[in-house]
């Protein structure tokens, strides 16, 4: 099932011209509206008229997380608030938040394309879904719902927390769909499992999981738990929050909603654009928001866009999985490393928990890389053969998915630095000497 | 007959053990019998206490990595032989070690601290050949 077909299976010169438009229209608009890109375009010497097609994007300029902070509350809008109809604000693990504003038609867009999203997922006027996400200023709640009752489903705000409260409706209700973040999901399907719920009693079908990084390990274990196929939603509230891009029923990617946000690779070093395929840093133009139309935001998430044609029959590209932060990349031998790789390693494994450090240091002009993991108290063993085992595993697991060794120090617990905002993960020797 | 045995995680770094036994004394808890089994990053300490329960109390607070561990403590005569013949019953009645450590106590006598998955059976096969086992109440006394 299509939402809209006609804007989701268009032709890519056709989208490409649709793009164009609607990026003319979107430089003049915040060129006369907002001061900050007033500024920097007439500095770059650009003038709305210079704006003709889509590829006159990369003469323009980027924003970032710091130009929003530097501009907060509404210094980047570009309605006056009497056309605000909503604000959303991140929760801002450093600093202040960020906070961004929709007009009435900026909520229109995000249901329609979250009712894209959600009819990738299967979900129709027939279904019941339990948005999980919480509500309030967090984009996922609301988003959802919007998209959810666009789509004509049968919705229940239930958001989030309350797991009793949400496995009684599942079981009472029987949803057949929830929206959730993926560690909630699993939380709740180990929930169902210990509480020996009645499976048959379990509707559920279709789960749209997204807000934080999650693994194919993850979306494996989620699905036999709660026995629904899993679809991953990608979103930022800069742009506009979930249904940026959407999974559809064949997960080769994320497609991306085009349409509305232009998505580009760049080098995060130097800005340049790359081709598809190419692994780089996510960039958003959301062409047809109103009141906080960014142009080229940086998301800091890196990934890789892929054109071909998708068995769906959808023509718009497809992005993986984000495999970090642009911020926290890491290159050892040759190898980009995250930390959010470890880390996922850490929290698949039922014996440790995410608290972790790389030491990333130089031997005889080879890189080396040591993680050091903390014993968790209820998984220490006196016995050297069960740690051994441990580390062996740990290191096995994480040489698989970085790609490259990584010799596992075990430590102490509580011995890994926890700082208030974002912890201090990495240590990079090489830079010292 | 089982012992309480404290085992704790150690990093291997310089003074750790010392801030261990450092806190042990502030709480007045005597150690009776240790073994240290050591890799290259890190070590185990086993400990034999009177008071092994407020030691792990002490330790957890301090943010050790403690755990509790049921051995038993046979004694032997302390002559050639002597562990011979113990090991032997153990083997004969299929019964494994994970580890052991052992001490004698001056007195013509001497003490293994024995780890294994099925005390209960080590401890039936011992008593009835008559071999002499450690109790809570003497691991004041080694």
């Amino acid at each position: 099932m299509i939402w809209n077909e006609h804007h989701e299976c268009m032709g890519r010169e056709q989208l490409a011209s649709l793009q164009g438009e609607r990026l003319r229209q979107m430089v003049e608009r915040i060129y006369f509206n907002v001061p900050f890109y007033r500024q920097k375009l007439q500095e770059m010497g650009i003038e709305p008229g210079d704006v003709r097609t889509v590829d006159d994007l990369r003469k323009l300029p980027f924003t970032t997380k710091q130009d929003l902070r530097d501009n907060y509350p509404f210094g980047l809008f570009a309605v006056p608030q009497s056309d605000v109809v909503r604000f959303h604000a991140s929760s801002g693990t450093t600093g202040k938040s960020t906070v961004v504003g929709y007009t009435h038609n900026d909520i229109l867009m995000w249901s329609e394309v979250v009712a894209r999203s959600l009819t990738m997922a299967g979900v129709t006027k027939h279904d019941i879904i339990q948005v999980a996400y919480g509500y309030g200023l967090f984009t996922g709640g609301l988003g959802l719902h919007y998209g959810a009752e666009k789509v004509g489903a049968s919705v229940i705000p239930i958001s989030g927390g309350n797991t009793m409260k949400q496995l009684q409706l599942l079981e009472d209700f029987g949803s057949t769909a929830i929206a959730c973040t993926p560690s909630y999901a699993a939380f709740l399907g180990e929930s169902i499992r210990d509480a020996k719920l009645d499976p048959s009693k379990i509707k559920l079908k279709a789960g749209i999981f997204g807000a934080e990084p999650w693994t194919e390990q993850m979306r494996t274990e989620i699905q036999q738990l709660l026995g629904i196929k899993a679809y991953d939603i990608y979103g930022l509230s800069e742009v506009i929050g979930p249904g940026v891009s959407m999974e559809c029923s064949f997960q080769k990617g994320m497609h991306i909603f085009e349409d509305h946000f232009i998505p580009e690779i760049i080098n995060p070093e130097t800005g340049e654009v790359l081709p598809y395929g190419e692994l780089g840093e996510l960039v958003f133009t959301a062409v047809t928001k109103e009141a906080l139309p960014l142009l080229r935001y940086r998301t800091r998430d890196l990934t890789r866009l892929h054109v071909d044609r998708c068995e769906c029959g959808r023509t718009l590209v497809r992005m993986e999985k984000c495999v970090g932060r642009s911020d926290d990349m890491l290159i050892i031998r040759g190898v980009n490393v995250f930390p959010s790789q470890v880390e996922s390693v850490l929290l698949e494994m039922s014996e440790t928990r995410p608290h972790y450090l790389l030491v990333v240091d130089r031997q005889n002009n080879l890189d080396t890389l040591e993680i050091q993991v903390e014993v968790e108290d209820q998984f220490f063993s006196d016995e050297v053969k069960v740690l051994e085992g441990l580390r062996k595993r740990i290191s096995g697991n994480l040489t698989s998915i970085l790609g490259l060794h990584a010799s596992v120090r075990l430590v102490e617990p509580g011995t890994i630095e926890r700082s208030q905002g974002k912890a201090q993960r990495v240590v990079d020797k090489r830079k010292l000497s | 007959m089982i012992i309480k045995q404290l085992s704790v995680f150690l990093e291997n770094r310089a003074g750790r053990l010392t801030e261990l036994t450092g806190i042990l004394y502030d709480n007045d808890i005597n150690i009776s019998a240790f073994s240290i089994a050591d890799t290259t990053d890190f070590g185990i300490l086993r400990v034999i206490t009177g008071k092994p329960e407020l030691a792990e109390k002490v330790l957890k607070e301090q943010g050790f990595a403690v755990k509790i561990t049921d051995v038993i403590g046979m004694v032997m005569p302390n002559k050639p032989g002597g562990l011979h013949k113990a090991l032997q019953l153990l083997t004969d009645n299929g019964i494994s070690i994970e580890y052991m450590y052992a001490f004698a106590s001056g007195d013509g006598r001497a003490t293994a601290v024995i780890r294994t998955d099925t005390p209960q059976k080590a401890i039936e096969v011992l008593q009835l050949h008559k071999m002499e086992l450690l109790k809570t109440g003497d691991v004041y006394q080694v």
